[in-house]
């Protein structure tokens, strides 16, 4: 057992994977639900300080796993989110289990869920294989449709089935994708495992025949982009949001996006490296520009808060594909500011929505007013929140977004037009929405609500400082990862 | 290679496809989980028929899973459900027939020209004819999720889109263990969260028709 410890200290990648599912069968087999939510925070927060480990300590590159600058940000950010939500999760189902939502039982299934997820999550992130990365996406889409439907409400279940369905379509056109490559890689890496080991295929991807890896590139495209969330496979996302428990809504909106989108910058990567293949930029801005035009419009419309939320999320993810695709080291370097910003900010948003959710009994936007009168530090933690999503100064989605929109500027003068149009959109319904939620005659319940308000305004202080100033180092490494992207 | 040996491959690939069509225009319940048997088989048989010319014992292992699980023991519990829900009388289909059938045709048609043109003289013969099976597989399966209402038949045709990855997995030629076993695995997982889903639906509606379930969309309060 020392041992074991011992290689855990010493091995910040082994910890990262191996605590989340060591807690994964200890919550399985624990009973009582006050034990488990503190377990779950307990053993999210050693995850996260492992993760910081990696900083410090890399391990060397491996056949299955590898750590390097890229990665490092999203499994940071991951494990962070993470413990905040676990931490946000604790007062969230404490509430539900009273008013009989959720029952014990389930608990223990919906706890070991969780750090099931984050281990997916870590997995996939960490995986230096193509093929294990497919297999802990996989298994993160899974995890997450056995969470959504645990209301087992007539929406749940079916915000559940969509899920799984469109999920699984998009998981297969994906590993087609993956197969793809293998095929495209085999002639030139030969056969075997090392022809599915990213740092080998990224060295060699020059010579690997154009024509395949472009088909390939489609299919991974289209098949990780469903899991994006990106404009016109977005349909299971909002659903999703909406009827699953919150602190899922977060770690969806905030975390499982990301990864997605990680992979799709992977290849992204890969095909950079060869000339003759089709350049990916394009297909990922026509998707993320449609993404954000999309969900800019659908926001007016939205009746449900959490499916507001969801519809916003589609615009960030469509911002974030839309720099990416734009590239460069400035569009690089406004992209990963932009993803990080947007989980710290969206993730805060659904801590304040769950609470307001549970206060008012309902997720109905119509029957939702004077949040800052009836629940003031909800209220105005919502008013925060949505006033950094919507990308106002001085926080931190203002900057990362003025430095997308003006770097689109210099290359694509008539797609920034387009860009800038859609953030306005968005900006309107936001405020549209939000003068409705704070202000105004509060209607509902007024009883205050056991909330741990910890969480959602350490997220928000984290945006704001970064949009006050970010340190130096930090800005070093994100513009030496932007030049790792090309 | 002698000339048998694809041959054979070639046929049983074709198969697939063939199994693929046949599926599409079931319209009793009992019968597409039969057709969905021999999809399985044939499935099997062709990765069999891949570890025996490749030489990849290891291969022998994703052809006993697909043979037990696919053909055997899904299609006999997706019965048995269908019995205890009794839903055998017909499937509700989104179009006729015959314009899914159409459809069908033209997506065979596209991933032959797009998977012919892609892999150029670059690879081997045989793994780029399988390719364009595999895919025509996938993008028939993916059809048949489209087209039907029932979530049974949604779940043959998700299995069948799986069987079609699996063709191409096993065409590519020495692609890592891990990954096959990975996908049967993965498709065991994915059929237990359908049988809980199935489970509960049953519990709350009394149908497995996704159409019923479209009545409670969230928007619609």
């Amino acid at each position: 057992m020392s041992g074991l410890w011992h290689k855990l200290a010493l091995e910040p990648v082994t910890a990262v994977l191996m605590l989340p599912l060591a807690a994964a069968a200890l919550l399985l087999l624990l009973p009582g639900y006050r034990l488990g939510a503190r377990l779950n925070v307990a053993m999210a927060l050693a995850t996260f300080l492992a993760a910081l480990g990696l900083l410090l300590q890399r391990p060397a590159v491996g056949g299955y796993l590898f750590v390097d600058d890229l990665n490092v940000v999203f499994v940071v950010l991951a494990t962070f989110v993470g413990f905040t939500t676990s931490a946000f999760s604790a007062s969230y189902i404490a509430h539900e289990l009273s008013i009989g939502r959720l029952s014990p039982r389930y608990l223990r299934f919906y706890h070991a869920m969780y750090q099931i997820l984050m281990f997916a999550m870590n997995l996939a992130l960490l995986a230096n294989n193509i093929g294990l990365m497919w297999v802990a996406i996989e298994l993160a889409t899974l995890t997450t449709v056995a969470m959504v439907g645990i209301y087992r409400t007539h929406e749940a279940l079916e915000a559940a089935w969509k899920y799984f369905i469109l999920g699984s379509v998009g998981i297969a056109l994906a590993l087609f994708g993956t197969i793809l490559v293998y095929v495209a890689a085999r002639p030139v890496v030969g056969e075997g495992q090392d022809a599915m080991v990213w740092t080998t295929l990224i060295d060699q991807a020059a010579r690997f025949s154009p024509e395949l890896m472009n088909v390939a590139f489609i299919f991974l495209m289209l098949g990780y982009g469903t899991k994006v969330g990106l404009a016109p496979l977005h349909a299971w996302l909002p659903d999703a949001h909406a009827e699953g428990p919150t602190p899922i809504s977060a770690v969806l909106s905030g975390l499982l996006l990301n990864v997605a989108l990680y992979a799709v910058l992977r290849f992204k990567m890969l095909l950079a490296t060869n000339p003759a293949a089709i350049a990916p930029g394009p297909l990922m801005m026509t998707m993320g520009l449609i993404s954000v035009v999309f969900a800019a419009f659908m926001l007016f419309r939205r009746r449900d808060i959490k499916r507001l939320f969801a519809y916003s999320s589609i615009e960030h993810m469509g911002i974030v594909t839309f720099a990416f695709g734009i590239g460069g080291a400035l569009a690089n370097f406004a992209g990963l500011l932009h993803m990080s910003m947007h989980s710290l900010t969206k993730s805060a948003i659904f801590f304040a929505v769950g609470h307001i959710a549970q206060a008012k009994g309902t997720q109905r936007l119509g029957a939702i007013r004077g949040l800052t009168e009836s629940h003031p530090v909800l209220g105005w933690g919502l008013v925060l929140g949505v006033v950094a999503i919507a990308g106002l100064p001085p926080l931190g989605i203002f900057m990362s977004e003025f430095l997308i929109v003006s770097s689109t500027f210099a290359r694509a003068p008539w797609l920034a037009i387009v860009l800038g149009l859609g953030l306005l959109l968005a900006l309107g319904a936001l405020m549209l929405r939000l003068s409705e939620l704070a202000f105004g005659h509060p209607t509902g319940s007024t009883a205050p609500v056991k909330a741990s308000y910890l969480p959602l305004y350490a997220h928000l202080a984290l945006v704001l400082v970064a949009g006050l100033y970010l340190p130096q180092s930090l800005v070093t490494w994100l513009q030496s990862v932007a030049r790792l992207l090309g | 290679m002698d000339r048998h040996a694809f041959d054979v491959a070639h046929m049983l690939a074709g198969g697939l496809v063939l199994v693929s069509f046949m599926l599409l225009y079931q319209d009793r319940m009992f019968a597409l989980l039969n057709v969905f048997a021999v999809h399985a088989l044939v499935l099997s048989a062709s990765i069999a028929w891949q570890a025996y010319i490749q030489g990849a014992e290891h291969l022998y292992v994703p052809a006993a899973i697909a043979l037990l699980l696919k053909a055997v023991i899904i299609p006999i519990a997706l019965r048995r459900i269908v019995i205890r829900l009794d839903i055998h009388r017909s499937i509700e289909t989104v179009v006729g027939v015959g314009p899914t059938l159409f459809a069908g045709i033209a997506l065979v048609a596209l991933s032959m020209v797009v998977m012919l043109k892609a892999t150029g003289a670059s690879i081997d013969p045989l793994a780029r004819e399988d390719l364009a099976f595999a895919l025509s597989v996938v993008l028939l399966g993916l059809l048949m999720m489209v087209m039907r209402r029932n979530a049974v038949s949604q779940i043959v045709g998700f299995m069948s889109m799986e069987n079609g990855l699996l063709l191409a997995a096993t065409g590519a030629k020495g692609m890592p263990l891990v990954v096959e076993i990975s996908i049967a695995f993965s498709v065991l997982v994915a059929f237990i969260v359908i049988g809980v889903f199935l489970f509960r639906i049953r519990e709350r509606f009394d149908t497995v028709d996704v159409a019923a379930l479209d009545s409670f969309r969230g928007e619609r309060r």
